[in-house]
């Protein structure tokens, strides 16, 4: 097990320092920030002096050179544009972004095991039927439209629910969180069910045909012969086989509910880091961009690292590479 | 007083004109055909065939196990008097794994894979008995023990695939064996396994069934497994049992030719019963046929060397010795020769 965590972070480290320079390659090819921060009325040597305050006037090489060493500190540099640390500006945002995707997994996980359970159960029945329809649209809509819809439907017409924003926010260990309160909740709901769907669809389709997999293996067979009750045999002997699937699909969803949100965000006016992203990666923000990337492959690493030891612990027969021999 | 009530209970099962068909586009197959046949307290019978021929079936349906589009059309199967068919499904499931358990024919496939043994164990006592999971788990314990297996309490803790073949299977035995049924349907349990396994396994299941009084009906192809086994023999071929009667009359004088071809295909009774190493074995011509299209009357006259005319009206039941049947129109007589050679049993 200890090995097995060396090596997880070892490669983690690996794939940060690859993304960390093929990002800012990446964002040098781009373009010049300079273009964009400097007022294009400016004299030579204003600008001049900016790219020299911001060390853009070194080759890059010597500018990854610098940012590498300063990471090794921590420091991942200040944004050109609001000029404080860049990771402090993602941080800043980031638990707006955690709670609308934590609230998009547990909608897409506890609705969409049990719709998928009861379809894969009920496979020739109307209701199995729609629940299958269903999650074909939930896979074909695309979400700025149902977003917009949803808009539409609770917010201008019924007026149950805001439009946008998350709602008053209470500190907690320095950072801000608006679904300590009721109305947190209702300002994450659209937004989070609108992320959700698409997830909701995967979860349903997978648990569906999972179910109707396992309906028809011989330890089904052999636990009815068992005498055992339907409701064990789905519960545990059905379930337990089905979540290993499930578990690894949504572990690796639930990062890119994490990074890539934006969509959602910007039409539900949602002050997370996918909006940060996208107006930093227009004002060719680097110290942003890169520090955002770097933290999005933490995140993935932490959920990859956390799927496989829950995948350990359902499957019996897997274990974790590095660890001992069976 | 002779009631039939009354015999039944001497009778432990009591299958009548069971039929299983699946609907299929084609219109309804008949797996399982009008099967008839009983089984005392303590006997062991052999339900033998080719692959295809309904045995499995015949479990599946003495368990109402059968899975749609499978459904049993018709019959009746009685557990001591007690009319089993078109009970309420909560009385199948109180019934199943308790007074009548089965054994499947793949053990690396019928333990839950990411389940403990003791919980597949303790869940199958828990389900019947009302009863602590500590007494649950010593009575598992009990069984694995009474199976033959070392170091019980240590396999408890175990995962299935920590497990080898022979001793999952094994486990499932010990699992049928919980509860102390009154019948345990057996669907190949020892195909997949070594023979040596085999050998342990079977001579086990004969002392448990005996020790405990189960009947134990025990479905295979093999007629070697039977001929140790068994106390009688159940023929099956095309979903109808075409030979019954005790081991001895079936396997030392069958009158079905079905029954003389299967025992001259197999080494071991051809060899015992005079045929010389070395020679050819005789296997039956052609290949059973499909449900879909049996043969009118006797189906398995288009193979059959005795075949004429007569084999197509359906074949009366004959009864050459006292307790042994046969389905045919031309039974061999008893104590006849090996069947002529092979080159003039051709099918057309």
């Amino acid at each position: 097990m200890t090995l097995f965590l060396l090596r997880r972070l070892l490669q983690t480290v690996n794939v940060l320092f690859i993304m960390s320079l093929l990002v800012f390659v990446g964002i040098y090819a781009v373009g010049n920030p300079l273009d964009m921060l400097v007022d294009p009325q400016a004299t030579r040597a204003d600008v001049a002096r900016v790219a020299a305050a911001l060390g853009l006037d070194q080759p890059v090489w010597v500018q990854y050179g610098r940012f590498l060493a300063n990471a090794l500190r921590g420091d991942l540099g200040n944004s050109f544009l609001h000029g404080t640390p860049a990771l402090q500006l993602i941080l800043q945002r980031l638990p707006a972004t955690l709670e609308l995707a934590v609230s998009a997994l547990l909608i897409a996980v506890l609705l969409g095991i049990p719709l998928g359970l009861w379809a894969g159960l009920r496979p020739d029945s109307a209701s199995g039927k729609t629940i299958m329809a269903g999650s074909i649209l939930g896979f074909s809509l695309p979400t700025f439209w149902v977003g917009l819809m949803l808009i539409m439907v609770f917010s201008v017409y019924l007026g149950w629910l805001p439009s946008g924003g998350r709602g008053p926010t209470r500190e907690v260990l320095g950072m801000h969180w608006s679904l300590l309160g009721a109305e947190g909740w209702r300002h994450v709901l659209l937004p989070a069910l609108n992320l959700a769907l698409f997830k909701l669809a995967l979860v349903i389709r997978l648990t569906q045909s999972g179910t109707r997999e396992a309906l028809l293996q011989d330890y089904v067979r052999f636990a009815r012969a068992k005498g055992l009750a339907p409701r064990r045999i789905v519960g545990v002997h059905v379930l337990k086989n089905i979540m290993i699937p499930v578990i690894t699909v949504v572990g690796l969803e639930f990062g890119t509910l994490i990074a890539f949100s934006v969509v959602t965000e910007s039409i539900f006016a949602w002050p997370g880091i996918g909006k940060l992203l996208l107006d930093s990666i227009t004002l060719l923000d680097r110290p942003v961009v890169v520090a955002y990337l770097l933290l999005i492959v933490l995140i993935y690493t932490l959920i990859s690292l956390v799927v496989d030891v829950l995948y350990a612990a359902l499957d019996p027969r897997v274990r974790l590479a590095g660890g001992q021999a069976a | 007083m002779s009631t039939p009530a009354a015999q039944d209970l001497q009778t432990l099962l009591r299958v009548e004109r069971l039929t299983t068909r699946f609907r299929t586009r084609g219109g309804d197959v008949t797996a399982v055909n009008e099967l008839s046949f009983e089984l005392a307290a303590g006997e062991i019978l052999g339900l033998v065939g080719e692959s295809g021929s309904g045995k499995s079936m015949t479990g599946y349906s003495l368990l109402d196990l059968v899975d749609p589009p499978g459904y049993i059309a018709g019959g009746s199967v009685r557990l001591r008097g007690r009319e089993l068919r078109g009970l309420p499904a909560k009385d199948w499931q109180a019934l199943r794994g308790d007074r009548i358990a089965m054994i499947f024919q793949d053990p690396m496939l019928t333990l839950n894979p990411v389940l403990r043994i003791d919980t597949q164990m303790v869940e199958t006592v828990l389900a019947h008995r009302r009863l602590t999971r500590a007494e649950a788990l010593h009575r598992a314990h009990a069984a694995l023990v009474r199976v033959g297996i070392p170091a019980a309490g240590e396999r408890l803790r175990s995962y299935p695939h920590q497990l080898s073949g022979g001793m999952r299977q094994r486990v499932a035995i010990a699992i049928a064996l919980l509860n102390e049924p009154d019948l345990i349907i057996a669907d190949e349990p020892t195909t997949a396994l070594d023979v040596t396994i085999q050998a342990q396994i079977l001579y086990e299941m004969q002392t448990l069934c005996r020790e405990a009084g189960a009947g134990l009906i025990w479905i295979t192809h093999d007629l070697s497994v039977v001929a140790g086994l068994a106390d009688r023999v159940c023929v099956m071929y095309a979903g109808r049992i075409v030979e019954q009667g005790s081991t001895a009359q079936v396997l030392e004088s069958p009158a079905h030719p079905y029954t003389r071809g299967l025992l001259d295909s197999t080494p071991a009774a051809a060899l015992a019963r005079g045929h010389r190493r070395g020679e050819a074995l005789r296997p039956i011509p052609g290949a059973a046929p499909p449900l879909a299209a049996l043969p009118a009357g006797c189906a398995f006259h288009p193979r059959c060397a005795r075949a004429d005319e007569q084999c197509l009206p359906p074949p009366p039941q004959a009864e050459p010795a006292s307790g042994q049947r046969a389905l045919c129109w031309h039974p061999l007589p008893p104590g006849a020769a090996l069947s002529g050679p092979a080159a003039s049993l051709e099918a057309p």
